[in-house]
């Protein structure tokens, strides 16, 4: 594949649907109004030259190199800034333009180095192309005079690009990319006229500021101004893959740019419909772990955890593997193993896993990482409207009038989308938060939150049923769309429930510690829309009534007819790549792929006739069920591919006897994570960058994801699969992951249309996608539910058991940060940890002067299940009595602390309500020395030397 | 799993189901538990009944019952 160079249509497209039909250059060319002449232009063929516009922010009108002739027009006007009118007659070139254009390249080149055989831009900058396409020959005001050509004040305290102001020409792009598409407004034009140049705010450097480093400015630099500098290091790439990113449930498309098999750069990809071109400091950067030392790229074994591990071949390993699992089974029974896989595999490998443990292990004790994250999403909205998934596609958002974030902080989890959001909210949308934190959205340059609602941790159903009390009773409920798309029998039920007064925003005021008015007041404003949508997070599910609070936002929703058009819905924000993927393919351990339960003997009967095994009718094992087993001594072998059950998962102790419970643990990774540390057997991973298949995001859209180099460690993970499972006796055949989508497709009616081709073809496409939706479906339940009526259900406050006590008088709720992400095996391996080089304890001014706390300070925190230490910042983004931390670094140990309290529906853990102490400390934890201890000794690998021996 | 986890996990579904007509709610937590819990693990709840099922909440303990 070549270099792929999207088009530059200068200006955004127009939204309108009435056409205008111009004359350019004499090709007639019919474009929606509100277009400008340049867009145009490009739509008849016709590059008109331009150096301030990109097609990614709006026009500016400051270079003036793109001026046109319009007939019975006077003077030359820029034609980015220019309008379409019907009948418009438009030269773009002609002997006076020319020599305009000419001038304005002399004027710009007069104060730009010409170093261009040497700059890191050569190839690909745009006053290099202009200069050669105005013809320019000279510049006859020499450079002898004043210039910008001292280049000791270039930037480089970015690790990522560089920033080289005797390069700029002033086109703003840079400023206008950050305001507009990123909405961050860190970047200006500082001093005036000469003594112009572009500034970073906040800060004395990039790195200083309060640049994110999202990437957005250095792709509309025109020049090598703004340069990543692994372009300045290793020159252009000279061909691209297109592929999808693998951190957040987003799924940017990017085009990795390549030099054979060396990634030069990630560009976010213009056409990927969930990004449009944006991109946040994780996808567009973070990516150098793919290559990173620490990849593991041998099969190892081991008898014994204390063992150093042993690297052997492939055969050996698998056929340990086979063998072990084969001899557990025979001890202790079928069901006394399983597997977990995690949601940054893609699509086709979580499939094949499940496959593998419900054909060849014969059980269904498979689960995945959405347990600990989505997996109430899955049972609230299933239940309410008969499916696991987000209602919207992210441009739906476009049209919302009121957007309601609940416990989600999108521009630290989601950033891409959360500039999306930051946009419309620029554009006069109307923003309710609820989270106990005050996180960034709540206040920020051109957005702020009309009602923050900061919630004790814990009091989300309180707060939700308190806002449908207030709809019901000032009778703002939306009748209509009750009536015909809704259960009436149950909403009656459900609404003689939420008028009680106990629900009411006055009743539920002591537990939620939030005004009566203010939730009184948030609820009009949803009810009122009139296009109202909900986004949230983990900060919905995480909690002991997680899957209560999906199902009342789902009948808040339906209450006020939010559903089923452009700008409403129930929108889960996914926090990995395949998180809603994942679940859709069946990991969990009662349901085949599609959300079907295993005790169906219809469903079951199509798998089996596809699979050519009986399968088990009941469900199997949970993660948190594994473990409790392995302790009990019934569970004793787990196969874990791409996930880290030992960091991300709570209650850390419990999960460390877990799985020293267990004989025969084989962890499939990049790296040697921690839960490797208990591992006995360690299959070489492959990264998003070396292999092939299909991630699904957080609004159902399936794209690829394409091989740009091939695995370091030999196999893409489909294929160790498919090896382990021919060695435990359960043969498997395919020759390319498009096969196993094939499969799915044949079994999965929501996938029924889904091939490569068609994802191919389309870029990407959004499930269900059948023959009712053969391109598929972008929003959800429009005429009629999934389940058919829409179902009201009953959702009573019940008070989390995790009490703030004497002893642990302050809640901690934990969480993520926009540098790092999820378990830092990724992240952590990468240049990001210049912002984030160790968890932090976030507490409030009065709690940390309370406890002798100053900021800096290593304090301990302990819970009912443990302690652990870390370093505290002191933060007014806090409330009073609620600690918070994240959980990105291994040493922190931040799950050390988090307990085995979980969603009753679910066991999606309630990592967001803790009680702890926090005092001040003078060493590192009992349990991070012991940690430290561990690691060292079960991370060993034998020396060569030894192993000739 | 340890008792008092197991009827942790039983109540939190029994308090779910508390507000629907008594009969709806026993077959609430039945159904949840025969959806949702594996087989060793319904073994050890009706054993836990089978020895006074003590800590467990009246409808929990009437849906176990029938789900032995």
């Amino acid at each position: 594949m070549a270099l792929i160079r999207e088009i530059d249509y200068g200006t955004p497209a127009s939204a309108a649907r009435q056409q205008v039909s111009l004359e350019i250059d004499g090709k007639t060319v019919t474009v929606p109004a509100g277009t400008s002449v340049m867009r145009a232009a490009v739509e008849a063929g016709v590059q008109i030259p331009k150096l301030c516009a990109t097609d990614s922010v709006k026009a500016f009108g400051s270079c003036r190199l793109c001026l046109v002739e319009i007939e019975g027009r006077r003077g030359t006007p820029a034609s980015c800034t220019t309008l379409v009118e019907p009948g418009m007659k438009v030269r773009t070139s002609s002997p006076k333009l020319h020599k305009l254009r000419r001038g304005v390249m002399e004027l710009y080149i007069s104060d730009h180095p010409l170093d261009c055989l040497t700059c890191a831009a050569n190839g690909n900058c745009e006053l290099q192309d202009m200069a050669g396409v105005v013809g320019l020959r000279e510049v006859r005001y020499g450079f002898e005079g004043a210039n910008h050509f001292d280049n000791k004040s270039k930037d480089t305290s970015n690790p990522y690009f560089q920033f080289e102001p005797a390069k700029c020409i002033l086109c703003s792009r840079c400023v206008r990319a950050c305001e507009e598409v990123q909405g961050t407004f860190a970047l200006t034009i500082e001093g005036r006229g000469f003594a112009s140049k572009v500034a970073a705010a906040g800060g004395s450097d990039f790195l200083s500021s309060d640049c994110v480093s999202c990437g957005a400015c250095v792709q509309a630099c025109p020049t090598a101004t703004l340069i990543e500098k692994s372009v300045v290091e290793l020159g252009q790439g000279e061909h691209s893959v297109v592929t999808t990113c693998a951190y957040c449930g987003v799924g940017c498309s990017f085009k990795a740019e390549m030099q054979g098999n060396q990634v030069v750069r990630m560009l976010p990809y213009k056409d990927g419909k969930a990004n449009h071109g944006h991109s946040c400091v994780k996808g567009r950067f973070a990516w150098g772990y793919a290559t990173h030392q620490d990849r593991i790229t041998k099969p190892m074994i081991r008898a014994k955890i204390t063992d150093p591990w042993r690297e052997v071949t492939w055969e050996e390993a698998i056929r340990h593997a086979a063998s072990e699992f084969k001899r557990i089974q025979g001890r202790y029974g079928k069901d006394s193993i399983g597997g977990i896989t995690s949601s940054r595999c893609t699509n086709e490998e979580t499939y094949l896993v499940q496959k593998m443990i419900r054909a060849a292990f014969g059980n269904n004790n498979t689960d995945t990482c959405a347990r600990v994250c989505h997996s109430p999403t899955g049972y609230g909205l299933a239940n309410t409207f008969g499916t696991s998934a987000g209602t919207q596609d992210f441009d739906s958002v476009d049209a919302a009038d009121v957007i309601m974030v609940i416990g989600a902080n999108p521009t630290d989890a989601h950033p891409v989308f959360a500039s999306h959001m930051k946009a419309r909210l620029r554009q006069g949308a109307r923003l309710i938060v609820i989270d106990p934190r005050r996180i960034s959205l709540v206040k920020s340059p051109h957005v702020a939150a009309e009602y923050h609602l900061a919630l004790r941790p814990g009091t989300n159903v309180a707060i939700i049923n308190a806002m449908a009390h207030t709809i019901v009773t000032e009778g703002l409920t939306q009748e209509e769309f009750v009536k015909e798309r809704c259960e009436l029998a149950e909403f009656d039920r459900w609404r003689k429930f939420i008028i009680e007064e106990r629900n009411s925003p006055e009743a539920m005021e002591p537990f939620t510690g939030v005004p009566a008015a203010d939730v009184r007041a948030a609820a009009r404003l949803y009810a009122k829309g009139p296009n109202s949508a909900i986004y949230y997070g983990l900060g919905v599910t995480e909690h002991s009534q997680g899957s209560t609070m999906v199902i009342g936002m789902a009948n808040l929703a339906m209450l006020t007819g939010n559903l089923g058009r452009r700008g409403v819905g129930v929108n889960p924000l996914r926090g990995q790549n395949n998180v809603q993927g994942s679940c859709d393919m069946g990991s969990f351990p009662h349901e085949f792929p599609g959300y079907r339960h295993v005790s169906d003997p219809a469903v079951r009967k199509s798998f089996e006739d596809t699979w050519g095994v009986p399968l088990q009718a009941e469900p199997g094992l949970r993660i948190s069920n594994m473990i409790d087993a392995a302790i009990d001594g019934t569970f004793k072998g787990l196969y874990i591919q791409g996930e880290d059950i030992l960091q991300s998962d709570p209650n850390t102790q419990h999960m460390t006897a877990g799985l020293q419970a267990m004989e025969c643990v084989v962890v499939q990774d990049l790296f040697l994570n921690e839960t490797a540390s208990y591992a006995h057997v360690f299959l070489p991973g492959s990264s998003f960058l070396e292999k092939n298949g299909t991630f699904t995001n957080a609004e159902r859209r399936i794209s690829m994801v394409r091989k740009a180099l091939p695995p370091m460690g030999g196999f893409e993970d489909w294929e160790i699969t498919v090896m382990l499972s021919n060695a435990m006796g359960y043969p498997m055949h395919y020759n390319h992951p498009s096969e196993i989508m094939d499969e799915i497709a044949r079994l999965t009616p929501t996938f029924a249309g889904v091939t490569y081709e068609k994802i191919d073809k389309l870029g990407s496409v959004q499930w269900p996608c059948n023959d009712t939706a053969p391109d598929g479906t972008p929003i959800m339940h429009i005429d009629k539910f999934v389940r058919g009526k829409g179902r009201f259900m009953l959702t009573e406050f019940v008070p989390t058991d995790e009490k703030i006590t004497r002893r642990f008088p302050l809640i901690l709720t934990t969480g993520r940060i926009l540098t790092q992400y999820n378990v830092g095996a990724q992240t952590g391996r990468t240049d990001n940890n210049v912002w984030h080089t160790e968890d932090l304890l976030e507490i409030h001014p009065q709690d940390a002067e309370d406890r002798g706390i100053k900021d800096g300070d290593r304090v301990l925190l302990t819970s009912r299940a443990g302690e652990t230490s870390l370093k505290a910042k002191i933060s007014e983004r806090m409330q009073p009595g609620v600690v918070y931390t994240t959980f990105h670094h291994q040493f922190s140990g931040a799950n050390v602390v988090t307990t085995e309290f979980s969603d009753w529906a679910t066991s999606c853990p309630e990592y967001k309500v803790t009680a702890v102490e926090v005092t001040p400390a003078r060493q590192i934890s009992a349990w991070q020395q012991q940690y430290l201890e561990t690691r060292k000794q079960t991370t060993q690998i034998e020396a060569a030397s030894e192993r000739s021996r | 799993m340890k008792s008092e986890t197991m009827v942790h996990n039983a109540n939190q579904i029994a308090l779910f189901w508390l507000s629907y007509p008594h009969d709806e709610a026993v077959a609430g937590v039945l159904s949840h538990l025969r959806r949702y819990w594996e087989p060793r693990m319904r073994v050890q709840i009706c054993d836990y009944v089978a020895q006074g099922g003590g800590g467990l909440h009246t409808l929990a303990l009437e849906a176990v019952r029938q789900l032995s």
